[in-house]
This record gives structure tokens, C-alpha cells and sequence, in this order.
């Protein structure tokens, strides 16, 4: 039998490099050994991808792209497809799990500096995947044809319209293929949904995956394994992927797929943060809700657009929003990778970060009352602040230099609200003005006056903790 | 990580998708100053499912289809034989594997109603269960509108009250402003009981209480119709989770076992 077995695989490889792949991206590709709770992302990834393609296809057999059908045919894979309740809650669910997943992955990459130290290509594929993901999410959650799939459409599209010059009602409607969002646009986003975009997002998975494995993998403790080898040219300090982190991910996947079988069987909906309940109405062009919400991976970008009231800025706010995590390995360029080693301003800098993403994450959710759209507004502007700062702390930096980049900061700070001063809620823009003030006397006033911001020594080899 | 961690890890998880679950993005269907009541569904209680089948099929399908339902399905979920079906919730001319249409036109109705009354496959999902339940409890009698009733949750319904001969009909109690004219600068007053605003003031074919029971049967009914599939997939989940838990004991041995010389 073994005999057998590698006959064939000796015929395959004189024919195709199979035990060469095999060998270079899992039993001879050597991974650190210190990985923990942060590292299972990635692989989840990839799995909750898996879970997505596999139920798409199952859908799209009893899914029908019209207007006139596709609400209906949802209902009848729900109802009348055998198991096709839980194909379809698979997608949905699987739909809000990529996005926590690939949220959480991205944290992980920010809190250790995983895009430091010629991994600055890797970053970028990864939010490439994540622009692809956006996109994908966006079309896919049109294809129900509920009231909050056809008003979100056509709210998000209406953005392009904001583009001056004739350009943007120009774009829009090509998008649309019609003057609203109709039939011609439901049967675009599904060729765009099943076939343009998962082949895109399977290209840039493989990409980001083969630039990780030639620079190879980044860790909690920053060390890069490959400058430590033994005699025979293995890292000290790394394992074989397989079988060491196959059967670690594997742990791994399985408490994933227990917290996802919790939210497919039990609560689906998720209290309306997964499946909105507007969204079991059909869609009815003549009838605009009273609240139309995006689903919450969109919502911190949202509550941005929503913050500014004039449009153009809006959407220019948004897309810089986006684009500011592009540019992210440029603007940190501090040499110490792992957080565990960075200052303690720094790591205050992240929790506030973090906490910034979620409270304007959840400022979209909401309708915008004074007290909320002013929150967007300053939340808004600690979410740039962020990627100023992060430049700030990338080198050492005189006091002068602090100095000035506060004085900047402060006087920009002031002519955003002499730009928007309303008398109306005056009292309201100069309390909540202490929110960003605060923020940058300590993060750029204190390195200046306290040792705060200084980094711990890095070890050469990994360390357990 | 150590078994410990990884509990820890599950708790914390566990106890995040309970927060976020519970607080909703935004509230479901609120009743525009009226305290929903709670219609408490059971749809483990198939009795109860029947009864409010057959309160769906005698007072709501004559106007409202549940076109993505087929009565065959219907009858075998709630535990009736086909000839039960056949001789108790068909229509005339209606076969069992037919769907729950109506007869009416969207049109006609739509001059008779002013709109013509939506498809309740799936109202309970896109409304809520309380919602629902206080809905039907809450039509009143209302001169200013054309059909003579108004309703606490849903202002203008044109909807009739076609369950005013079981229930009786109610009106607004004295006391009881309707709203926007709560004296200027006062707070307004927190959300209302449906018992504070309305009173029966004539009976109707069934005591309050029964009342009550038959229109949390119904709305009941209305739930197992928005997704059939909630009868099953409780069921269908314990099993999973089970198995995982199995599945995850194997996992971590076969990981120590294999991490035990990793240092």
C-alpha cells in the first residue's frame, strides 16, 4: 500500500511540484513557536471563506436574480430546499463572522507590528481582501431584495453621486444600470456577487499567503526566526507548520465553529446586528424606511459620512478613513514590532483605537441625534488622530517637534469647528471639544514632560509567557 | 494556551454574543409610546399552534395570503393528518400541496382598503412576536376613520377590526390624551400599559381571557409561519454543539500530544 502511495506521488511530482509545494507552505515551512490566542485568525479566515464559497454555490442553485422572484426564492430556500435554512443561515451568519474574524486579524497585525520588517506587501494584500470583502458583503446583501437590501443600495450608491463635475450621477447610473436600484442592478451585483468578486478575493488570499511565507511570519515577541538558524539551516526559534499548527488551528476551528453553530441554530438574527428585521419585507421602491441602517461591519465608516453634513466631505472623509490603513506600514515606523516592548502611551494609543472603531461602529447604528452626530464628529476625529500620532511616535522625535504637532493639531482642531459652528449647540461642540484636546496633550504633550513613551528592549530569541 | 485559558477564552466569548444580542442595533418595531405585552410563544405547545392555525385560516386568510406556505407542510409540522387538513383548514377548490393564497385581487383590495393587505408569510419576523400580539390586542373605536376603528401600535390602520365579535369593542379611556398634547415643557411620560389606555366597552364572544390566550395562539401561529424551520433547528443545533464539544476533546488531546516536546 505505502509502495503504492509513493509511486504515485513520484509520478505526480516528476509531472507537478506537489511535494515541493507541500514541503515549502506546511511540512517544511517553519512557523514561530510562540503564537498565541491572536494567531488563530488567519487560519479562521480561510475556513469561514470556505464556509461562505461552499454555501454560496448550494444557494445560488435555488436563488433566483429578479426582482419579482428573488424574495420569494429566498423564502422557498428557506422553507422548501432541504436544509436550505441552514445553508442560508450558514452565509448570513458566515457573512458577519468573516467580518469579525478578519477584524480581529487585522488588530492582531496592528498590536504587533506585522507589517514591519519587509511585510509591508503583506499588509497591503490583506486590505486589499478586505476592500474585496466590503464589496462583496455590500452586493451579496441586495440579493434578499428586503427593504433594507434595496434602501441601503441605493443610499451607498448615491454616495458616487456626490463626485462633482458630472461625474458622479454619471458613475452612479452606470453602477445602477438604471435610474434606480431596479432588476438591472440586482442581476449585476449577482454575477458580480458569485463569480467577479470571489475569484478576486481567492487571488489575493493566495497572494497574501505566498508573500507571508517568503518573508515569513511575524510574532508576539517581534523576533524574526529566520535570523537564528541551526547548523542544518532550520530556525531556532520556528516549528513545522505541520503538523504542530494544523492540529493547533484545528483546536481552534473547532471552538470557531461552536460559536458559530450557537449564532446559526440559536439566534440567527442576532438580535437584528445579523438578519435586520426590515429585511423580511420585500423590497418596495415607493416606500422609504424610517431608519435605514448598513449592517454593523460598515457602520464605524458610516457614522464618519454621516458625522460631516456636507456629502462630498463626507464620502471624502470615508474613503480617507479606509485609506489612512492602507498607508499604515508607512506611517509607523518605529523599529520595536510588538506592542509587548512599545511604550505605554503606545499601548494606550491602541486600547483608545480600538475603542474608537466600536463606539463609531455603534454611532451608526443609531439615528443622529445632536448629541450623536457631534459624538461622530469627535469620535470621528480621534480615529485620524490615531494614524497622526502612530506617525509621531514612528521615530524619536525632539521636544520641539512635539510641540509644533500640537500647536498644528490644535489649530486644525479649531478650524473644523469655526467651519461648522452652529450657535444652536454651541455649549455641545466646546465640551465634547475636550474629547480630542485631552487625546493629544497626553499623547503628544507627555512623551515631552514624562518617560512614558519609551520602549523596552526587545529580546533576540522568542520568549513564553 | 492552557485548558484554563482557553475556558476563560469561551466564557468571555459566550457572554459577548449574549451582550450584543440583546442589545439590538435598534429597536425592533416599538409601539409609538405604548408598552408592548408580551406574547410569551411557545411553539413547542402544538395544541396551542392548531388553535391559532385555525384563528389564522377563519379570520386572516379571507384578505391576507402566506404565499410561501403550502397547507400540505403546514399540517404535518403542526401534527394533522392530511385528511384533518383537508376537512378543517382548506379552502374550497384548494388542494393540499397548493399555497396559502387568497382569492382577492391586489387591486380591488386596494380600493376597498386603500392598500391592499400584505402577504403574512413572514410578518413576524419583519414586526416582532410582541409587536404582533399587541396589535391584535389594541383596535378601538375610532369615528374619525373611515372603517370606524383605529388601532394603539399602528395609527391609521386600514385594517377593519374583523376580530371585534370575539373580543368585544374597546375604546380610548378618558383620561387617557391621545398623543401630542401633553402640556408643553413637561418631560413626556414614559411608555403606556395597553390596560391604562384602553377599556371593553361592549363583550364580545369570548371572556378577556380567552381572548387574550386565542391572540397569543395566533400570534403564536404567526411565528412558526415565519419560519417553519424554528421547529427543527433547535433541535437540529443541540446535536451539533454536542458533537463539537465531543470533537474539541479529541482536538486538544491530539494537540498536546503533539506540542508536549515544544519548548
Amino acid at each position: 500500500m505505502k509502495m503504492m502511495w509513493c509511486g504515485l506521488v513520484g509520478w505526480i511530482d516528476d509531472r507537478f511540484p506537489l511535494t515541493e509545494l507541500w514541503n515549502e507552505h506546511l511540512a517544511k515551512y517553519y512557523a514561530p513557536k510562540n503564537f498565541n490566542f491572536w494567531y488563530y485568525f488567519g487560519s479562521l479566515a480561510i475556513l469561514v471563506l470556505v464556509i461562505q464559497l461552499l454555501s454560496g454555490i448550494w444557494l445560488a442553485m435555488s436563488y433566483k436574480p429578479a426582482a419579482d422572484l428573488a424574495f420569494g426564492s429566498v423564502e422557498y430556500i428557506m422553507r422548501e430546499v432541504n436544509w436550505g435554512w441552514l445553508i442560508r443561515y450558514m452565509h448570513s451568519t458566515g457573512a458577519s463572522f468573516f467580518f469579525i474574524v478578519v477584524y480581529l486579524h487585522m488588530f492582531r497585525g496592528l498590536i504587533y507590528g506585522s507589517y514591519k520588517g519587509k511585510r509591508e506587501l503583506i499588509w497591503l494584500l490583506g486590505m486589499g481582501i478586505y476592500l474585496v470583502l466590503m464589496a462583496e458583503a455590500f452586493m451579496g446583501y441586495l440579493l434578499p431584495w428586503g427593504q433594507m437590501s434595496f434602501w441601503g443600495a441605493q443610499v451607498i450608491i448615491s454616495l458616487f453621486g456626490a463626485i462633482p463635475f458630472g461625474i458622479g450621477d454619471a458613475l452612479a447610473l452606470w453602477i445602477r444600470g438604471d435610474y434606480v436600484v431596479s432588476d438591472a442592478t440586482l442581476n449585476r451585483f449577482f454575477a458580480l456577487h458569485v463569480v467577479a468578486l470571489p475569484l478576486a478575493l481567492l487571488g489575493l488570499v493566495v497572494f497574501h499567503i505566498m508573500a507571508l511565507h517568503q518573508i515569513g511570519s511575524n510574532n508576539p515577541d517581534g523576533v524574526e526566526i529566520k535570523s537564528n538558524k541551526d547548523e542544518d539551516g532550520i530556525p531556532r526559534d520556528g516549528i513545522p507548520f505541520h503538523p504542530y499548527y494544523t492540529v493547533k488551528d484545528l483546536k481552534g476551528a473547532v471552538v470557531f465553529l461552536f460559536l458559530f453553530a450557537i449564532v446559526v441554530f440559536f439566534i440567527p438574527e442576532f438580535g437584528g446586528w445579523f438578519l435586520e428585521s426590515d429585511n423580511f419585507e420585500p423590497a418596495n421602491p415607493l416606500k422609504t424606511p424610517a431608519h435605514i441602517v448598513p449592517l454593523w461591519y460598515f457602520t464605524p465608516f458610516y457614522a464618519i459620512l454621516r458625522a460631516i453634513p456636507n456629502k462630498l466631505t463626507g464620502v471624502i472623509a470615508m474613503g480617507l478613513a479606509i485609506f489612512m490603513l492602507f498607508v499604515l506600514p508607512w506611517l509607523d515606523r518605529h523599529p520595536v514590532k510588538s506592542i509587548r516592548y512599545r511604550s505605554a502611551l503606545f499601548k494606550l494609543l491602541v486600547m483608545l483605537f480600538a475603542v474608537t472603531f466600536v463606539v463609531l461602529g455603534y454611532l451608526g447604528t443609531r439615528v443622529p441625534t445632536a448629541l450623536y452626530s457631534e459624538l461622530g464628529i469627535r469620535m470621528g476625529e480621534l480615529y485620524f488622530s490615531f494614524f497622526i500620532i502612530m506617525w509621531v511616535y514612528g521615530q524619536d522625535r525632539r521636544p520641539a517637534f512635539y510641540f509644533n504637532t500640537f500647536l498644528v493639531v490644535l489649530v486644525a482642531l479649531l478650524c473644523i469647528d469655526w467651519i461648522r459652528y452652529d450657535p444652536s449647540k454651541g455649549a455641545l461642540m466646546w465640551k465634547s471639544l475636550l474629547m480630542p484636546l485631552v487625546y493629544h496633550v497626553v499623547f503628544l504633550l507627555a512623551p515631552v514632560f514624562t518617560s512614558l513613551n519609551e520602549s523596552r528592549p526587545v529580546p533576540e530569541r522568542v520568549v513564553f509567557k | 494556551m492552557t485548558a484554563r485559558d482557553s475556558m476563560k477564552c469561551l466564557a468571555c466569548s459566550l457572554a459577548l454574543v449574549t451582550a450584543f444580542a440583546l442589545a439590538s442595533p435598534k429597536a425592533l418595531a416599538t409601539g409609538g409610546g405604548i408598552r408592548l405585552l408580551n406574547a410569551e410563544v411557545d411553539l413547542g405547545d402544538r395544541a396551542a399552534l392548531q388553535r391559532g392555525a385555525k384563528l389564522f385560516v377563519n379570520y386572516c386568510l379571507s384578505c391576507h395570503s402566506a404565499s410561501f406556505m403550502r397547507y400540505q407542510r403546514m399540517g404535518r409540522d403542526l401534527g394533522l393528518s392530511d385528511e384533518q387538513v383537508k376537512k378543517n383548514l382548506l379552502f374550497a377548490g384548494k388542494k393540499l400541496g397548493d399555497q396559502m393564497t387568497v382569492a382577492m385581487r391586489a387591486d380591488d383590495a386596494k380600493k376597498w382598503f386603500g392598500k391592499a393587505p400584505p402577504d403574512l408569510s413572514v410578518i413576524a419576523r419583519a414586526r416582532g412576536e410582541n409587536w404582533l400580539y399587541t396589535y391584535l390586542m389594541t383596535f378601538y373605536e375610532d369615528p374619525n376613520r373611515p372603517v370606524g376603528t383605529n388601532n394603539l401600535v399602528f395609527d391609521g390602520v386600514g385594517m377593519p377590526d374583523v376580530l371585534s365579535e370575539l373580543r368585544g369593542s374597546q375604546v380610548l379611556r378618558a383620561h387617557a390624551a391621545p398623543e401630542g398634547q401633553e402640556a408643553e415643557g413637561k418631560e413626556p411620560p414614559g411608555p403606556r400599559s395597553v390596560n391604562e389606555t384602553l377599556q371593553l366597552e361592549r363583550a364580545g364572544l369570548m371572556s378577556p381571557a380567552e381572548f387574550r390566550r386565542a391572540m397569543k395562539d395566533l400570534t403564536g401561529f404567526l411565528v412558526y409561519l415565519g419560519e417553519p424551520a424554528k421547529l427543527e433547528r433547535y433541535r437540529v443545533g443541540g446535536w451539533v454543539l454536542l458533537f463539537l464539544v465531543i470533537f474539541y476533546w479529541l482536538c486538544r488531546g491530539l494537540y498536546k500530544e503533539y506540542w508536549k516536546d515544544v519548548h
